[in-house]
């Protein structure tokens, strides 16, 4: 129980920084104040509150269960590959809507595209597929809570308290801290995790006797050992994967919060430092993850294992139901926590559950971003801010955190798949294909308001057919995908273990390539905004 | 001359990305525990730092700073 309370007073200390916040914010009650801290973040903050945004229950929890089942891949895939996109995108796109969000005022990403493509509904349309996306993330850093206080209690603290304690902490700070007190927990939350993070590699390395026998003895056991290699993965998938960043500098909370920074300049550092704070996070992880693999002495851990190659061995053989609840058995999402449980003395243990717990909790910042795009491309746009006041408008605000997070907790309660998997499946794939609107709004002038719309159908239609295909398609047990269709021998709809392949890429490749292919066709043929518009956006 | 480097630069950098040649060996165990195909992307998110530092260096866009400083100075000339 003592984890347990560390992490309590950890919650404690959270929910402090969220009102202390609220005190000392200067124009609380008006919309800028509040949702983007005036626009008045120093270098130090903004760093790592945006570093801290963008790693979630599922950099965590999710990287290391990824990595013990697939193995050290998962770096790869995941964390690297993010290395170089993330801050690609913030320097060539955070940039440049910081710069337009400072002269024109705009506070979301839909509020920029209004402006440039001249258009109303559309951009209504476009808030409201990305507020459908992000609700999923808001679930997993809420299953994210349950699950690591059900741990580190040792199962006193139930799931479903878990998550409603976590859900209350984060919708308190974020309710009266708004953007200020977001940006703060983040930092604070931050450094917390990067601390404690190498603690924990330490701790949890001493522990097993050293990592150099724990690897020998590894790669000496022939089921394990490929788990030290990538050949288990396609070199196709695995190329996939570096489209899945893209999805970051398109998630409205991101781009919000790049609109927080007091000056262009705190940017150097944050586009400069990302790749390094990447690594220092999900390397000690993804290698967790992998060598939790030698563990012998942990039951849960041998349960997993077990249910594993049962599936393996047997999975061909049974009911696709069956297979699924094998899945949900072996699923490495608590094996950090697990390693945590054995190897770190009780009080430690608390403070790295508390560590973990800072990553969890990084969903504040989606369910503010939400809050923002309803007041500001709903409320304010169709006339609330007008009629009742800026000081109504952040009331408003207000009450959509209280809603959102009472939804995101009841279907937290009956998700029934792997944090890793829900996450990537649905709300980064279609963040990804939107990233061509923002290269579109301000790389090129010949874009139209008809274009961004045939790439928000095409994303919307093609999130709900992927996951109608997996839930219709059982997925397979591990081994050879199942191919629906083929044509003169080459595979063009697979449904693999994981997931979906389409010519053996995820999902995501031919989503971002038809969202590109669209807007540069449908805005060939339409008609484009003004000369005075385009003015304000390419000088020169 | 010098943006079309770094374009190249960044181009490269994601080729390297897709290192085939580390697919199906663990070996060299790096510091004896780390094998080599998850040491080689811990490396390249060092380069990707390395490469975001350059791309700050000599491709910052100072434009929009100024353009937005000179939105500020109007808008303090007009109120």
């Amino acid at each position: 129980m003592i984890p347990a309370i560390v992490v309590f007073i950890y919650l404690a200390i959270v929910l402090y920084i969220g009102i202390f916040a609220f005190r000392q914010a200067k124009g609380k009650e008006k919309a800028e104040g509040f949702f983007l801290a005036n626009r008045s973040l120093g270098p130090f903050v903004f760093l790592f509150s945006l570093f801290g945004t963008n790693m979630t229950a599922f950099a965590i929890l999710g990287s290391s269960g990824h990595a013990f089942t697939n193995g050290i891949v998962t770096f790869g895939l995941m964390a690297s590959s993010s290395a170089l996109v993330i801050p690609l995108t913030i320097f060539l796109i955070g940039t440049r809507v910081w710069a337009l969000g400072k002269e024109h005022g705009f506070m979301t990403p839909v509020q920029m595209f209004r402006d440039r493509w001249e258009c109303g509904h559309i951009g209504t349309f476009i808030s409201v597929l990305q507020a459908a996306l992000l609700v999923p993330y808001i679930i997993i850093g809420i299953m994210g809570g349950g699950t690591v206080l059900s741990t580190v209690s040792g199962g006193m603290v139930p799931f479903w308290f878990g998550g409603a304690i976590v859900a209350l902490v984060v919708m308190g700070y974020v309710f009266f801290g708004g953007m200020r007190g977001t940006a703060w927990v983040n930092t604070f939350q931050t450094i917390l995790f990067l601390v404690f993070g190498a603690i924990a590699l330490i701790v949890i390395g001493v522990g097993m006797g050293g990592y150099k026998s724990a690897a020998q003895q590894m790669l000496s056991i022939p089921a394990l050992a490929p788990l030290m290699t990538r050949e288990r993965i396609s070199p196709l998938y695995f190329f996939s994967y570096t489209f899945i960043p893209l999805s970051a500098i398109a998630f409205p909370h991101i781009l919000i919060f790049t609109l927080t920074a007091e000056k262009m300049a705190h940017f150097k550092k944050t586009v400069i430092l990302y790749p390094i704070c990447i690594m220092a996070i999900w390397l000690p992880c993804v290698f967790l993850g992998v060598m939790a693999n030698r563990v012998t002495d942990v039951p849960q851990i041998r349960a997993k294992q077990e249910a594993r190659r049962v599936l393996a061995t047997q999975g061909k053989a049974m009911a696709p139901e069956q297979r699924d609840e094998l899945r949900e058995q072996a699923a490495g999402d608590d094996v950090i926590l697990r390693l945590l449980e054995r190897y770190a003395p009780l009080w430690l243990a608390g403070l790295l559950g508390a560590g973990i717990m800072a990553a969890v909790m990084a969903s504040d910042s989606q369910i503010l971003a939400l809050s923002t795009m309803f007041t500001e491309d709903v409320f304010a746009f169709y006339g609330g801010k007008a009629r009742f006041g800026e000081a109504v408008q952040v009331q408003t605000g207000r009450i959509f955190i209280v809603i959102i997070t009472v939804i995101a907790y009841a279907v937290a309660l009956r998700a029934p798949e792997t944090i890793f998997e829900l996450a990537i499946q649905y709300a980064f794939s279609g963040f990804a294909a939107l990233s061509p609107l923002l290269i579109a709004a301000l790389f090129w002038k010949g874009s139209t308001k008809w274009g961004a719309l045939a790439v928000t159908v095409w994303v919307a239609i093609a999130v709900v057919t992927v996951g109608a295909f997996q839930a219709v398609v059982p997925a397979p047990a591990p081994g050879p995908a199942t191919v629906i269709w083929s044509l003169g021998g080459t595979e063009v709809l697979s449904r693999t273990p994981g997931g979906t392949a389409v010519f053996g890429f995820m999902p995501v490749v031919p989503m971002v390539l038809v969202s590109a292919l669209l807007m540069f066709v449908v805005s060939l043929i339409t008609t484009k905004p003004k000369q005075s518009t385009l003015a304000k956006y390419f000088r020169g | 001359m010098k943006k079309l480097l770094l374009v190249l630069a960044v181009v490269a950098l994601y080729v390297l990305h897709q290192d085939f040649w580390n697919w199906r060996t663990a070996y060299p165990l790096v510091f004896g525990f780390m094998p080599i195909g998850l040491f080689y992307h811990g490396a390249f998110s060092v380069a990707a730092a390395l490469l975001m530092w350059l791309l700050v260096k000599f491709a910052w866009p100072a434009h929009l700073e100024e353009e937005v400083a000179a939105h500020q100075k109007q808008e303090d000339a007009a109120s």
